[in-house]
């Protein structure tokens, strides 16, 4: 029987999967992942890819909002600033491996210069800086029509490795994948360089943080600019996998879809990212279901989705703030000890 | 030259209905030191509430009027017993996300209740235009004007001179030292909420029974950030000549850049003070710079 995990030095206690058994649940978890196209119907393998860009946004927004405490309302913009450097990119020819990175660093670009008033301000004002970005890049998108086509949105060209078209869910679901596990293990990786932890003192006293010799604006922009830069690469991927997108995407609520996935998560950890963000999948799927079941009692109930969504949304939002404040990560780790404990304390 | 005066007029007068939401916004700030996202969400809902008691229970519109106040008030209430309660002690982006989410509740549940078309109140102010020289301004703008200078006069007298409004001053500017003066800080926040909303449904129901009511209306308020962070987040006097410098601003441009030109010029100010000028014209300097 596992008793528990001890180390000896600090190597072992600085590895990512510090146990034999963690490391066989993850070989297995990402295996059984990598043969999903094989076995999964067309319904579940869609689903998963839309999981894993949310992962990859998710990310991105839970290192800038909880491991650096910056709020961030403008992510969804960025997604779509992503998503239309991709098309426009595509359309002049450039493959995808290229485009992904540009797309990211164009979002983290404009992520710099949507943080650049925190070198005035802090915490409360940067929000709403963030909702002014928000509203100009919304504005772009639907004004700007040589680039991203205006209201009637615009098309992406199919991504291309080499001659092989990834096209269809199969083939995209493994390029979403690896983008979605090497930019984990990257956030990860990150939270344990010094970066990364100049990123938890800013957030936890950034007085304190700047006396002990971390520069403040650069950190704080570092983390705008990192959390963009997910937004933009899980944009290009959303692009790849509609092929198509319009300005009614990137709305509002977008944003605070993700602000909940994170919370609901666990703000501050990748296992909370990730946990939100496949929680906050299944929600609008779950209110589908139910709509489908009662659509017979109650003919109207399928044009409540959307606000349905928003008010579950925003519900789940208070309701972890209040009483799951580390969201579901905290559930997780409470249930797994339990398991471990489990003949001695149950 | 007449358009210019026009458009200057017309912005002017819209500017004092937004100083009404701008007060809405400021109150909290100043009171609790939350910035609500939530204050546009709560003018609608006042106002879809106006619409359902006038329209489709057919009361006379100033019994309808009063019956959004009440319902309000008591929401107000009750959100700062249900959520903002339990988050004091929290850091402030924590109650931040919340009024998010608590925005995000009202303006999905309002969506799903009223469907999201313009739907037109009646109006609760005589609509005769008004007849200056040859700009001609319509009697609902002017209204909406005089309505919101009387509250807000109303408002400053309030805190300037009665006993209750100075213990919220008190409250606001130290909770710690106007608890130990025999002031009730819970009663005290419990009020800041309650006159937010009412101000908010004041606004909404204004701005419904002139220019129509649809979800839309919540984002009049994020357009009013400008006007709020331009005067200073904490200075009532700065956002209503905020409000009216924002408002002369949005309809001047809008008047010869073209309506669309609405949509996003607030925030292009906002961003350019946040950068250039943080504290406002007439906020306190005390935001820490970094």
């Amino acid at each position: 029987m596992r008793t528990g995990v001890f180390h000896e030095n600090f190597a072992s206690e600085e590895r990512l999967w510090d146990s034999p058994t963690s490391r066989t649940w993850m070989a297995a978890f990402v295996l059984s992942l990598f043969t999903l196209p094989l076995w999964g119907s067309d319904y579940v393998l869609a689903m998963a890819c839309i999981v894993g860009i949310h992962v990859i946004a998710a990310l991105g927004l839970n290192l800038t909002t909880g491991n650096a405490g910056l709020i961030s309302l403008s992510h969804g913009a960025f997604i779509g600033v992503g998503c239309y450097t991709v098309a426009w990119l595509g359309k002049q020819g450039v493959p995808f491996y290229i485009a992904l990175p540009v797309a990211g660093f164009v979002a983290a670009f404009l992520g710099v210069i949507v943080g650049l008033p925190s070198l005035r301000v802090k915490g409360l004002y940067l929000a709403i800086a963030t909702l002014a970005a928000h509203f100009i890049l919304s504005f772009a998108f639907r004004e700007w029509d040589a680039v991203t086509g205006g209201v009637s949105g615009t098309s992406i060209p199919r991504a291309n490795l080499f001659g092989f078209e990834l096209v269809g869910d199969r083939r995209n679901f493994y390029l979403i994948f690896v983008c979605a596990f090497a930019m984990a293990v990257a956030a990860r990786n990150l939270a344990r360089t010094h970066i990364g932890r100049a990123f938890v003192a800013v957030r936890d006293r950034d007085i304190s943080a700047e006396i002990l010799g971390v520069h403040l604006l650069r950190t704080k922009l570092t983390a705008f600019a990192i959390g963009a830069f997910y937004a933009g690469v899980a944009g290009g991927l959303l692009g790849y996998f509609y092929g198509s997108i319009t300005p009614d995407y990137f709305v509002l609520t977008l944003s605070v879809f993700y602000l909940a996935a994170v919370i609901v998560g666990g703000l501050g950890t990748v296992l909370g990212s990730v946990l939100g963000a496949v929680f906050m999948t299944f929600v609008p799927e779950g209110l589908r279901l139910l709509a489908s079941v009662s659509s017979q009692a109650f003919p109207g109930v399928a044009g409540l989705l959307l606000p349905m969504g928003q008010v579950v949304f925003g519900l789940l939002i208070i309701v972890f703030l209040i009483f799951e404040p580390h969201g579901l990560a905290a559930i997780w780790a409470r249930v797994r000890r339990s398991f471990h404990l489990w003949p001695f304390k149950t | 030259m007449s358009e210019f005066l026009e458009y200057s007029l017309l912005g002017l007068l819209s500017g004092g209905v937004m100083a009404l939401i701008a007060l809405s916004f400021v109150l909290i700030y100043k009171g609790t030191g939350v910035v609500n996202f939530a204050v546009g969400e709560v003018m609608m809902l006042g106002a879809y509430i106006y619409y359902a008691g006038a329209v489709t229970f057919g009361l006379p519109p100033w019994v309808a009027f009063a019956l959004a106040l009440a319902v309000i008030g008591v929401l107000a209430i009750a959100i700062e017993r249900a959520v903002l309660r339990p988050l004091s002690g929290q850091p402030a982006v924590a109650v931040l996300m919340a009024t998010i989410g608590m925005a995000s509740i009202v303006h999905g549940g309002v969506e799903a209740v009223w469907g999201g078309d313009t739907l037109s109140p009646p109006t609760l102010l005589p609509r005769t235009p008004l007849l200056l020289g040859e700009v001609l301004i319509p009697g609902t703008v002017l209204g909406n004007f005089a309505v919101a200078a009387v509250l807000i006069g109303g408002f400053l007298a309030f805190f300037r001179y009665s006993k209750t409004g100075i213990a919220l001053r008190a409250t606001a500017s130290d909770p710690v030292t106007a608890a130990t003066l025999g002031i009730n800080i819970n009663y005290a926040q419990r009020l800041t909420w309650l006159l937010s909303g009412l101000v908010g449904t004041f606004a909404g129901v204004l701005i419904a029974s002139s220019a129509g009511l649809s979800p839309l209306l919540a984002s009049a308020a994020l357009s009013v950030f400008a006007a709020i962070i331009l005067g200073g987040l904490d200075s009532i006097l700065g956002a209503i000549v905020a409000s009216l410098l924002i408002g002369w601003v949005e309809s001047v441009s809008a008047g010869y850049l073209g309506g669309k030109s609405r949509d996003v010029v607030p925030y292009v100010v906002v961003l350019a003070i946040l950068v250039v000028k943080p504290y406002g014209m007439f906020g306190t300097r005390t935001i820490e710079r970094l």
